[in-house]
């Protein structure tokens, strides 16, 4: 790590009103120090947030949920509320990371975690991301963990969080306070595909904070399913994760929520499929074609193109388990 | 009389150290004024350095040094003081020597600082300028350039060929196994203290304290003047076999600042040196219609880097295992720009048997025998590749009792036969095998005033239990109880071992133990025979009881004496021996067997594998604890699973980098990939193998296992998948 | 060990007190000294091990207010008045704490590297009580890994030990036990 200032503020405004170019919010650290090391981030100072007060969980008025930037991602996979009724977000918290990291990483962090694309992090070859304009090595190299949906010339790699594919799904708002005040994002608005300019992973501006996540009333809590794919069974990133979240009536679909993780630069979700799947008996053929619309475009490369094929499967799994009702 | 702790399941009479965080590694032992290198590594394959702009880096407040092949001190410039105990045919790398580039990773500069994050950093601020030059790092793509590997394989027997061509059953297969990194939690530090007088005492992580004094003795023409200490190890596997750079590097940085300095390398760099070489194989198999061998050919091709060539047993098993009238062997080197391949847990056999029974399972399939039985037709009494018999071989005991255990006889023959839902379920089986080596090794034992036996020799402890093992061998020996005995090991002023590596440690340093306390036996009946009033006179150690911490008068129990009551009396008495394996062992084949059964669950559609159950039955001679043997056979299967469905170190070749080189991309099992794992020692008694009986159990536990993997998953999938490791996209 | 004196550039030390292993120690570390360097290279508490330092291993687990964390991916600077316990400070002066003396008996480690931070993160585990089969043992605790393969020998004694454990008062006074959080408002829904 390079030599940094750092300094602890206890009021939001404050650590906003220290932010420079060179600065960083810390909370968990959890990926931030991770790159530090890799020199991939070399801030002149880190304001650490952990004294903020962001740290509740609340009922809003709405009937939602409000999580607090700073609650952690055990205690929060782990809230009465969350487990009750968002448990596909209960869920995927819990296939990420590890229990360690989980006690340490915050919420509004796990939405700035970075991609764990092997040339992002070795500061020694070309990245696009890291680099602007240096090559994107992973087109014709490794790529068996990069994206098969909207990825561009310049960068192919995936955002590798859990939780955001549930939050996602869920349709969670990004509550945001920056210098030039607060704003609501919507989640599917807040990460963004590589484009042209693969350096930026999400819509925050210098200095803008995460305070909160708002989850809205309605939590799929009879039928969601978060099912994650991986080269080995527990601590590691998704080559393909699905949350889904149906809401079932006399075996038809009244509602349907889809998202992928491993897939793409943010969390995938495709409204057409979704839309398509109302109305629909929940079984294996409609699902099916759900899989086919949200991976039509698809594309793959030298050693991912697995994925689509994969995904399908997966999307169909998932609904299938969905339907069966969400696992205890 | 209490009981022999040979045989005994005891607990690690290191365990409270390790449990309390008390037991030191290479990078924790502190020094006053210690210094910190962290090392800068080469970004291309090959080429030259041009440049090595160190300036930013040595503005960096607290650094002390950056070194490079610029500044170092000197170094020996002939390949002799290079050759390490476990050094290849060739020129063995040189650390820092000069400008050129053999491989991406290499090691091009030190940044010494008084803060270790600092150094860190510093690091990243040495700008080194290259010229490139056009590298190869792919195996396939350079088989045209592989030559024939400067092994002694086994002369062909009978005419593989034409019994090829004359055999019902001919298969022709091809198996692949990538690059895999060895990754000992602890990551490779040496920790060099800067003794007055230019002396240096190192703590390195190596699994041969004297291989490293001597390598750096040489290499630094300081005979004498070097001591290396490991007492304890934090995993190796084989990567501690050779002196690692890190340790030439610290002592250059050392020598020259006349400061103690220390260098942990990252966990990155733990993927910049020795590794399991990717390997291409091919075999053809002949058998008549009942599935009995008629040929077996098996050619190898392993890489290697250019400036050494890598070797390792990997075809001779083939010739070994089966009983096969015609058999024909081949191995092939293609060197690459990467560096030199390293032994890795049962170097060679840990692929090639994978190779060899997948192929056994294929044959079983086409000639519709069961795979066990399949085994049991063509069991092979004698090693015919030596045309000797075994000193012991209780493989077919393996095999019965392991299958007997797994519940082998309820398996479905039919492929895709077994499910559970959305689960398949598959049964496979395979056989391991792996050498009962033994090599020349010393011990000292000595009993001092204070009742306590120290025994010693300089050999490892890599997890592996030495230092337990050895203390219940000398307890034994001299009938006192485990608490009263003190095993040292991990120093290079002990007694002489080889180094700790291919099983052979219980056999080696074990028989030397022995040896060593067996002479104090003799000092001891001596020392009783000179005191005034003895009831001993006259007798020989045959009469001699050694037990409870006193020697006894077998026939006679009422005299006996105390062991401490002599030592009082004679003074502490000290024995060093230096052992030679037997001369009988030439006349037999040695080797310890294995039969391996695995369950795997894989999910039809999403491909992903589960090894929920997997029993592992040994044949290894004499097991001195059972306790700390099976644990080595549960890491053993572990590893397999590993290599059958994880492991996989990635290169790009494009930049001729690897570039998984992290714990969270390069995957190792963890706990929640694990599932049952039932081992069970079968009885082998051998009188051949050495004094002890025993044959050493670090290896046999991955032989095999990535084998009865894949063939569980081709029971439960019918595919066959040849290439390793079997992830979920190559069973969609 | 790390000479706290040492130039950096303009960036000096930082004062900080923490509650380690029961003691409260007052000491001076640079922003950019892990938790996990703390203790190794300034407080000679090598128990905590390195094996990746970046979160990968789980190697270098500590109880940070009672739960586990990875103390390579934290800033000391930020753990002002937490209560920090580490595998030195789990067994008393007369005995090994019920983890650690099962993971003996059990034999549940070869080289032993890994082995405190499987130690701590399973007294981690245990206190948020939310692994109770095998399985979630096994899934809970695939935070640290061994490149031994000693894991059946891990669960084995996990839970021989949890009962034990569980009803172990001292170390966890300050942490809470499962789904809390200081500062967090629980709402009762």
């Amino acid at each position: 790590m390079n030599p940094f200032s750092y300094a602890r503020p206890t009021r939001i405004e404050e650590a906003i009103s220290l932010f420079g170019p060179q600065s960083r919010y810390i909370a968990g650290g959890t990926n931030l120090l991770d790159l530090m090391k890799e020199n991939v981030e070399r801030p002149e100072q880190l304001i650490d947030i952990t004294q903020l007060p962001l740290k509740s969980i609340e009922e809003t008025p709405e009937g939602g949920v409000r999580i607090g930037a700073l609650v952690s991602n055990a205690d929060l996979a782990w809230h009465a509320l969350i487990e009750r009724r968002y448990p596909l977000l209960a869920k995927a918290i819990l296939a990420g990371a590890s229990p360690q990291l989980r006690n340490m990483a915050s919420t509004g962090g796990n939405l700035l975690q970075r991609t764990r694309c092997y040339y992002f992090y070795d500061s020694t070859v070309p990245c696009n991301k890291r680099e602007r304009g240096s090559g994107c090595p992973a087109r014709d190299g490794l790529n068996r963990i990069h994206a098969i949906l909207g990825h561009s010339e310049q960068c192919i790699a995936v955002h590798p969080s859990d939780m955001c594919v549930a939050l996602a799904a869920l349709d969670a708002v990004v509550l945001v306070t920056g210098p030039q005040g607060e704003r609501r994002v919507d989640f599917r608005d807040f990460h963004r595909l590589p484009g042209d300019q693969p350096e930026r992973d999400n819509t925050l501006a210098d200095g803008e904070l995460i305070t909160a996540i708002e989850l809205p009333a309605a939590g799929y809590a009879e039928h969601s399913a978060y099912l994650k794919l991986r080269d080995r069974a527990s601590y590691a990133f998704a080559l393909v994760s699905v949350a889904a979240a149906l809401e079932i009536d006399g075996g038809i679909i009244r509602s349907a929520r889809i998202a992928l993780g491993g897939v793409a630069h943010k969390p995938w979700r495709c409204t057409e499929a979704e839309d398509a799947l109302v109305g629909e008996p929940a079984e294996q053929s409609a699902f099916e074609q759900a899989a086919q619309r949200i991976l039509q475009g698809a594309s793959g490369f030298e050693h991912n193109a697995f994925k689509i094929e994969l995904s399908q499967r997966a999307i169909v799994r998932a609904l299938t388990e969905a339907t069966e009702g969400t696992a205890a | 009389m209490s009981q022999s702790p040979v045989g005994q399941p005891l607990d690690r009479v290191d365990g409270p150290l390790k449990v309390t965080g008390q037991a030191r590694y290479a990078a924790e032992f502190p020094e006053a004024g210690l210094l910190y290198g962290s090392v800068v590594n080469s970004s291309i394959a090959r080429g030259r350095i041009i440049r090595i702009d160190a300036s930013a880096a040595e503005a960096v407040p607290g650094v002390e040094l950056v070194l490079t092949h610029q500044n170092r001190p000197p170094v020996a410039s002939y390949d002799e003081p290079y050759e390490d105990d476990d050094a290849g045919d060739g020129s063995p790398f040189r650390p820092l020597y000069n400008d050129r580039i053999l491989y991406s990773g290499q090691p091009v500069a030190l940044v010494v600082a008084d803060n270790l994050e600092l150094a860190r950093y510093a690091g990243s601020l040495v700008k080194i300028e290259y010229a490139s030059e056009p590298h190869h790092t792919d195996l396939r793509a350079r088989l045209d350039s592989a030559h024939q590997a400067e092994v002694d394989l086994p002369p062909p027997r009978g005419d593989a060929a034409q019994a090829l061509s004359e055999a019902d059953i001919r298969l022709d297969v091809e198996y692949s196994t990538p690059v895999e990194h060895h990754n000992p939690m602890e990551p490779h530090a040496s920790t060099v203290h800067y003794l007055a007088g230019g002396q240096l005492e190192i703590h390195d992580k190596t699994q041969g304290v004297q291989n490293c004094m001597r390598y750096l003795e040489g290499v630094f023409g300081m005979e004498g003047k070097i001591r290396v200490l490991a007492p304890f190890t934090g995993g190796a596997f084989g990567s501690g076999l050779r002196p690692q750079y890190q340790l030439v590097l610290a002592a250059m940085a050392a020598l020259k600042l006349k400061r103690s300095v220390r260098v942990a390398l990252k966990r990155q760099q733990m993927f910049t040196f020795g590794y399991r070489p990717r390997s291409i194989q091919r075999l053809s198999v002949g058998a008549d219609n009942t599935g009995r061998l008629q040929a077996l050919t098996h050619q190898a091709i392993g890489q290697t880097s250019t400036f050494e060539d890598f070797t390792e047993h990997e075809v001779e098993w083939t010739g070994m295992l089966y009983d096969c009238p015609n058999v024909k062997l081949d191995y092939q080197l293609v060197p690459l720009d990467v560096y030199t391949p390293l032994d890795m847990r049962a170097p060679g056999a840990a692929i090639g048997v994978y190779a060899l029974e997948c192929a056994m399972d294929e044959l079983a399939y086409a000639a519709n025998v069961d795979p066990l039985k399949l085994r049991l037709l063509n069991y092979s009494e004698r090693n015919q590749n030596q045309d000797k018999p075994y000193s012991s071989k209780a493989l077919r005991e393996c095999y019965q009792q392991g299958a007997e255990r797994f519940g082998w006889s309820r398996r479905s023959p039919e492929p895709r036969s077994m499910r559970e839902g959305n689960q398949l379920i598959g049964w496979g089986m395979a056989t391991g095998v792996w050498e009962a080596l033994q090599m020349p090794a010393s011990a000292k034992a000595r009993l001092g005033a204070d009742g306590k036996l120290v025994v010693s020799s300089a050999t490892a402890d890599i997890g592996t239990g030495t230092y337990t093992v050895m203390t219940q061998i000398a307890a034994s020996a001299l009938g006192l109880p485990m608490n009263r005995v003190d095993f040292q090991l991990g120093d290079s002023s002990l007694s002489t071992a080889p180094l700790e590596g291919g099983s052979a440690t219980v056999s080696s340093v074990g028989s030397a133990v022995q040896q060593a306390c067996a002479g104090l036996r003799q000092k001891l009946l001596d020392a009783v025979q000179q005191m005034p009033v003895s009831a001993f006179a006259g007798a020989r150690l045959d009469d001699i009881t050694f037990a409870d911490g006193s020697m006894t008068l077998t026939a006679d129990t009422q005299q006996s004496v105390e062991l401490a009551q002599i030592i009082a009396a004679a003074g502490e008495q000290e024995v060093e021996v230096s052992v030679e394996p037997g001369k009988e062992r030439d006349n037999y084949a040695t080797a310890t067997h294995s039969a391996v059964f695995i369950e795997v669950q894989v999910d039809e559609a999403l491909g992903t594998v589960k090894v929920s159950r997997a029993v592992s039955a040994i044949a290894a001679g004499r097991v001195v604890n059972p306790k700390t043997a099976g644990n080595q056979i549960v890491g053993g299967v572990v590893w397999g699973i590993g290599m059958a469905l994880h492991e996989e170190t990635q290169m790009d070749h494009n930049l001729g980098r690897f570039m998984n080189h992290n714990l969270s991309e390069y995957h190792i099992p963890v706990n929640a990939d694990i599932g049952a794992i039932d081992v069970l020692f079968v009885e082998e008694h051998d009188d051949v193998v050495n004094q002890l009986g025993s044959k050493g159990v670090g290896e046999i536990g991955i032989v095999g296992v990535a084998a009865a993997v894949a063939n569980a998953i081709y029971h439960a999938t019918g595919k066959r998948v040849r290439g390793l490791p079997i992830t979920l996209d190559k069973l969609l | 060990m790390t000479d706290p004196s040492a130039n950096t550039g303009g960036i000096a030390t930082c004062s900080m007190t923490i509650m380690l292993n029961g003691e409260s120690r007052a000491l001076d570390v640079y922003p950019w000294t892990t938790l996990l360097d703390l203790l190794r290279e300034q407080l000679d508490l090598t128990g905590t091990k390195k094996g990746c330092d970046h979160g990968q291993c789980g190697a270098c687990t500590v109880l940070l207010n009672g739960k586990r964390i990875n103390a390579c991916l934290t800033l000391a600077i930020m753990h002002e008045d937490a209560e920090l316990t580490t595998i030195e400070g789990l067994a008393s002066d007369e005995a090994l704490h019920p983890m650690q003396a099962a993971f003996v008996t059990h034999d549940a480690f070869q080289c032993g590297y890994c082995t405190p931070g499987q130690i701590c993160s399973a007294v981690g585990m245990v206190a948020e009580g939310r692994a109770q089969s095998a399985d979630e043992i096994r899934e809970q605790m695939s935070g640290n890994l061994c490149r031994c393969g000693a894991y059946p020998n891990i669960l084995a004694a996990i839970e021989a030990a949890m009962p034990e454990t569980r009803n172990r008062v001292g170390v966890f006074e300050s942490g809470a036990p499962s789904g809390g959080h200081d500062g967090v408002r629980e709402v009762k829904p």
